[in-house]
C-alpha cells in the first residue's frame, strides 16, 4: 500500500458547486471531497448528470461563472488553493501543470484553425521552438494517438475529422503540455472502438509511469475503470456515495448504487446465457427539487424511512474503502458470495 | 428463430466520391463498403462489430436503401430492394427501420416529441388523428417515456430519454426488421441496461429481427444470436455468437477480443500485444488482405491477394489465408 505514503497532489475539500437557473438553483456538486496522490489514477464514475464534469471543470475554473458558483470548499493543488487564484494564474497552470481532455472535443477545438496549428500553438506558448518544429511535434503526437495519415491530417479542420479522430486530436493537444502533474481526462475514449481505446489507455499508462503524472479519469465505462483505476469514487446526483480501491469496488461493493452499476453490465459473468439484465429501475431525481436525504433513495431496494430524511455519514469499511449509506449492512449481507 | 432469410445481401458495395484533401479539383474514391455478402435470418439478432470507420453505419444504411448502392444486391424476402419504385419503397419503410447512431442530431429540435414519434404514421396516413395520437401514447409507454411529456421538445429530455424517442419513432409502424446503430453506446450503464431489456422485450413480443451495430463487445455478446466482424469495408468473420466468442479465428477478431477492456481489475494484463502500424484508410487500402500490415501472422500471399470469405466449420466463415491453410 505505498499509495498511502505518497504525497497528495490535489485535494478537493467539501466542495459545493451550484448553478443559478431560471427554474431555480441546481446543486450540481455537494459536500464533495476527493484526494489524488502523486502518480495515482483516480476514476470518477456515476450516472449521466451526476456532476463529474462540473467537478473536473471546478479544478480548472472552467465552469461558466455565473450562472455557476462555488458555495463553499477548497481545491488544493500542490499546496495552493486553486479557487483563490486569479484567472491569469490559473491559465498559467492550465496547459503546463494541469492538462485536460474534454468530454466534447468541439468545445476544446477551435473550428476556424487546423487541428495541427492548434497543437503547435500549445508548444509555441510554453516552449522555445520554431513554428516548423512545433508542427513536427504535432505530427508526432497525431501518430502517437493513432490518427491515420498524420502528416496530412494535421492540416484538417475539426469538422473534417470523424468523431473518433476529433477525440484523438484533442488527446494529442492535452499531451502537448510539457510536464503535466495532473491529467484530467473526461470520457476520453467514449467515441472510440475497443482497439483504439486500448491503445489510448496504454498511452496514458505509459505517460503516467514516465513522468509521474496523476490522472483524474472520468468515465461511465466500467471496463475502462477496471483497466485503469487505482482508486474509484462513485458519485450519484452530486454526492460521493462510495470510495475505494478498484478491487474493492468490483468485488466488495457496499453501496446499492455501485452494486446496481455492476449488475447492469452485460459483461457481468452472471449473464452468461441470460436474456435480460438487472437494470436499476427508475430515473435520477431532479437536482432542482432534491432534498436533504439520500438522492438514490427513490430507486433503492434497501431504502428505509431514514434515507429520505438525511444523507448518511461516512462509514469506514477499511483503510481504503468508505461508503455513505444508511443500510450498507443489508447490502453487504445480501451480496456476500 | 427460423431459417427463413429476411434479408440477403450479395456482394454489396458502397463507394463515396470525395474531394482529395489539399487539392480542390481532383476526387478520390472512398470504398466504405466493398463487396459484402451475408443473410439475415428471421427473428435473429445479428451483431455487427469492427473498427471505427470500417463501414458499419454505411452498410446498415445501404441495406435499408437509405443510401444508393454502388454495386451488388439486397433482397428483402427474395425481392430486389433496389429494383423497387419510389412508391413501393415508401411501403417498404413500414417494414424496415433504423435507430440512428446519434440521438442528438437525428431528432428535429423544433418538433414536439409526439410529432417526431408519429411522423411516419402521418406520412402513411394511418388511422384518424385521434388513433394516431393513441398510438403515439402507447409507443411512449412501451419505451418507458411518460406520455404526458409528448408536447415537449427533444432538448428537454436527457440523452437516454432522447434515445428512447428515436426507438419509439422507429417502432411506430411495427417494422419487422430494425437496424440499431450504436443504439446504446452513448448511454450510461444503467440506462443502457434498461434499453437493452426493452429491445429484447419488443423482439419477443413482436418477433422483430435486428441488426445490432455496436463497439462494446460486452453488449454485442449479450444481445446477439450471431456476430459479424468487419474490417475496412469487408466481412472478415461471421459465426453464431457462441462460436465467435469462444472460437474466433481471424487475427483481427482476435485483436478485437484482446483489446476489449477487462471486467475486473484482477484480470488486468501488462502489455496486451496490440497491433502495430498505422490505421489504414478506405481511400487507399493496403494491397492484398487489408489487415496484413498490422497482422502478426501475415505471410507473403497476404500482401498480394485478398482472401475470400470461406466456411471453416458449419455456420462459421472467415476471410484469412492462414486460417484457411491456403498459403
Ligand atoms: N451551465 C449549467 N447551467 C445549469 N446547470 C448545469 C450547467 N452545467 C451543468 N449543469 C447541471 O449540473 C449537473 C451536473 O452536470 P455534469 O456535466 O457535471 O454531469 P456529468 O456527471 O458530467 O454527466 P455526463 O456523464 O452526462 O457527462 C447536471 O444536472 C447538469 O444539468
Ligand atoms: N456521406 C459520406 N460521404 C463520404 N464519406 C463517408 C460518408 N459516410 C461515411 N463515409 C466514410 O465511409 C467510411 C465508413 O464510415 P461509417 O460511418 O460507415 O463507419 P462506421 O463503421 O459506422 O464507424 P463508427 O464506428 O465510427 O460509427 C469512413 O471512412 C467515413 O469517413
Ligand atoms: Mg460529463
Ligand atoms: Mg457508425
Amino acid at each position: 500500500m505505498n499509495q498511502h505514503e505518497k504525497e497528495t497532489l490535489l485535494s478537493i475539500e467539501d466542495l459545493n458547486f451550484s448553478f443559478t437557473t431560471q427554474r431555480g438553483i441546481v446543486r450540481a456538486v455537494r459536500d464533495l471531497s476527493i484526494n489524488i496522490k502523486k502518480g495515482e489514477t483516480l476514476t470518477l464514475v456515476g450516472e449521466s448528470g451526476c456532476g463529474k464534469s462540473v467537478t473536473a471543470h471546478a479544478i480548472n475554473q472552467l465552469n461558466p461563472m455565473p450562472p455557476g458558483h462555488v458555495d463553499s470548499g477548497k481545491i488544493v493543488f500542490n499546496g495552493t488553493d486553486l479557487l483563490t487564484l486569479k484567472k491569469s494564474e490559473i491559465e498559467a497552470l492550465r496547459g503546463t501543470q494541469i492538462s485536460m481532455i474534454f468530454q466534447e472535443p468541439m468545445t476544446a477545438l477551435n473550428p476556424v484553425f487546423t487541428v495541427g496549428s492548434q497543437i503547435a500553438d500549445v508548444f509555441l506558448t510554453h516552449q522555445d521552438m520554431t513554428k516548423q518544429e512545433a508542427m513536427e511535434k504535432a505530427v508526432e503526437l497525431f501518430r502517437l494517438v493513432k490518427i491515420p495519415a498524420p502528416e496530412r491530417r494535421v492540416h484538417s479542420y475539426p469538422h473534417q475529422l470523424s468523431g473518433g479522430m476529433r477525440q484523438r486530436a484533442m488527446i494529442a493537444m492535452a499531451l502537448a503540455s510539457p510536464n503535466p502533474g495532473l491529467m484530467i481526462a473526461d470520457e476520453p475514449t467514449t467515441a472510440l472502438d475497443v482497439t483504439i481505446q486500448a491503445q489510448i489507455l496504454d498511452l496514458l499508462q505509459d505517460l503516467k509511469q514516465h513522468i509521474e503524472m496523476s490522472i483524474l479519469l472520468i468515465t461511465h465505462d466500467m471496463g475502462v475503470v477496471a483497466e485503469m483505476a487505482d482508486r474509484v469514487v462513485v458519485m450519484y446526483a452530486g454526492r460521493k456515495v462510495e470510495e475505494a480501491d478498484a478491487d474493492s469496488i468490483f468485488h466488495n461493493p457496499h453501496h446499492p448504487y455501485t452494486l446496481g452499476l455492476l449488475n447492469s453490465l452485460p459483461s457481468n459473468k452472471k449473464y452468461k446465457g441470460a436474456r435480460r439484465l438487472e437494470a436499476i429501475d427508475g430515473t435520477v431525481p431532479d437536482l432542482l427539487t432534491i432534498g436533504e436525504g439520500c438522492p438514490f433513495a427513490n430507486r433503492c431496494v434497501y431504502q428505509t424511512g431514514e434515507c429520505s430524511r438525511s444523507f448518511p455519514k461516512e462509514t469506514i469499511i477499511s483503510e481504503s474503502h468508505s461508503v455513505w449509506c444508511h443500510n450498507y449492512q443489508a447490502v453487504k449481507t445480501e451480496n456476500r458470495q | 428463430m427460423s431459417n427463413d432469410k429476411i434479408i440477403e445481401v450479395k456482394d454489396l458495395k458502397k463507394h463515396f466520391r470525395i474531394k482529395s484533401e489539399g487539392a480542390t479539383e481532383s476526387t478520390s474514391l472512398l470504398k466504405a463498403v466493398d463487396g459484402i455478402t451475408f443473410d439475415v435470418l428471421e427473428g435473429e439478432i445479428l451483431g455487427v462489430v469492427g473498427e471505427s470507420g470500417c463501414g458499419k453505419s454505411t452498410m446498415g444504411k445501404t441495406v435499408l436503401r437509405l443510401y444508393d448502392k454502388t454495386e451488388g444486391e439486397v433482397l428483402y424476402r427474395g425481392e430486389d430492394l433496389f429494383a423497387k419504385s419510389e412508391v413501393q419503397m415508401k411501403e417498404m419503410t413500414r417494414k424496415m427501420q433504423m435507430i440512428f447512431q446519434d440521438p442528438y442530431s437525428s431528432l428535429n429540435p423544433r418538433k414536439k416529441v409526439a410529432k417526431i414519434i408519429g411522423q411516419s404514421l402521418d406520412i402513411h396516413k394511418i388511422g384518424t388523428s385521434a388513433e394516431r395520437l393513441d398510438r403515439v401514447k402507447y409507443l411512449m409507454e412501451e419505451v418507458g417515456l411518460n406520455p404526458k411529456f409528448r408536447s415537449r421538445y427533444p432538448h428537454q429530455f436527457s440523452g437516454g430519454q432522447r434515445q428512447r424517442i428515436g426507438i419509439a419513432r422507429s417502432l411506430a409502424l411495427q417494422p419487422e426488421f430494425i437496424v440499431c446503430d450504436e443504439a446504446v453506446s452513448a448511454l450510461d450503464v444503467s440506462v443502457q441496461a434498461q434499453i437493452l431489456n426493452l429491445l429484447l422485450d419488443l423482439q419477443e413480443r413482436h418477433s422483430f429481427t435486428y441488426m445490432f451495430i455496436a463497439h462494446d463487445l460486452g453488449v454485442v455478446e449479450f444481445i446477439s444470436t450471431r456476430i459479424l466482424v468487419m474490417y475496412l469495408g469487408r466481412i472478415v468473420e461471421i459465426a453464431t455468437k457462441e462460436e465467435l466468442v469462444n472460437r474466433h479465428v481471424h487475427p483481427y477478431t482476435k485483436a478485437l477480443f484482446i483489446a476489449s477492456p477487462v471486467v475486473s481489475p484482477r484480470d488486468r494484463k501488462e502489455g496486451k500485444h496490440l497491433f502495430q502500424g498505422d490505421v489504414p484508410s478506405p481511400i487507399n487500402p493496403p494491397s492484398g488482405c487489408h489487415f496484413h500490415p498490422r497482422c502478426p501472422y501475415a505471410v507473403e500471399k497476404c500482401k498480394h491477394a485478398y482472401p475470400p470469405l470461406k466456411e471453416i466449420s458449419p455456420g462459421h466463415s472467415a476471410a484469412c489465408w492462414v486460417v484457411q491453410n491456403d498459403i
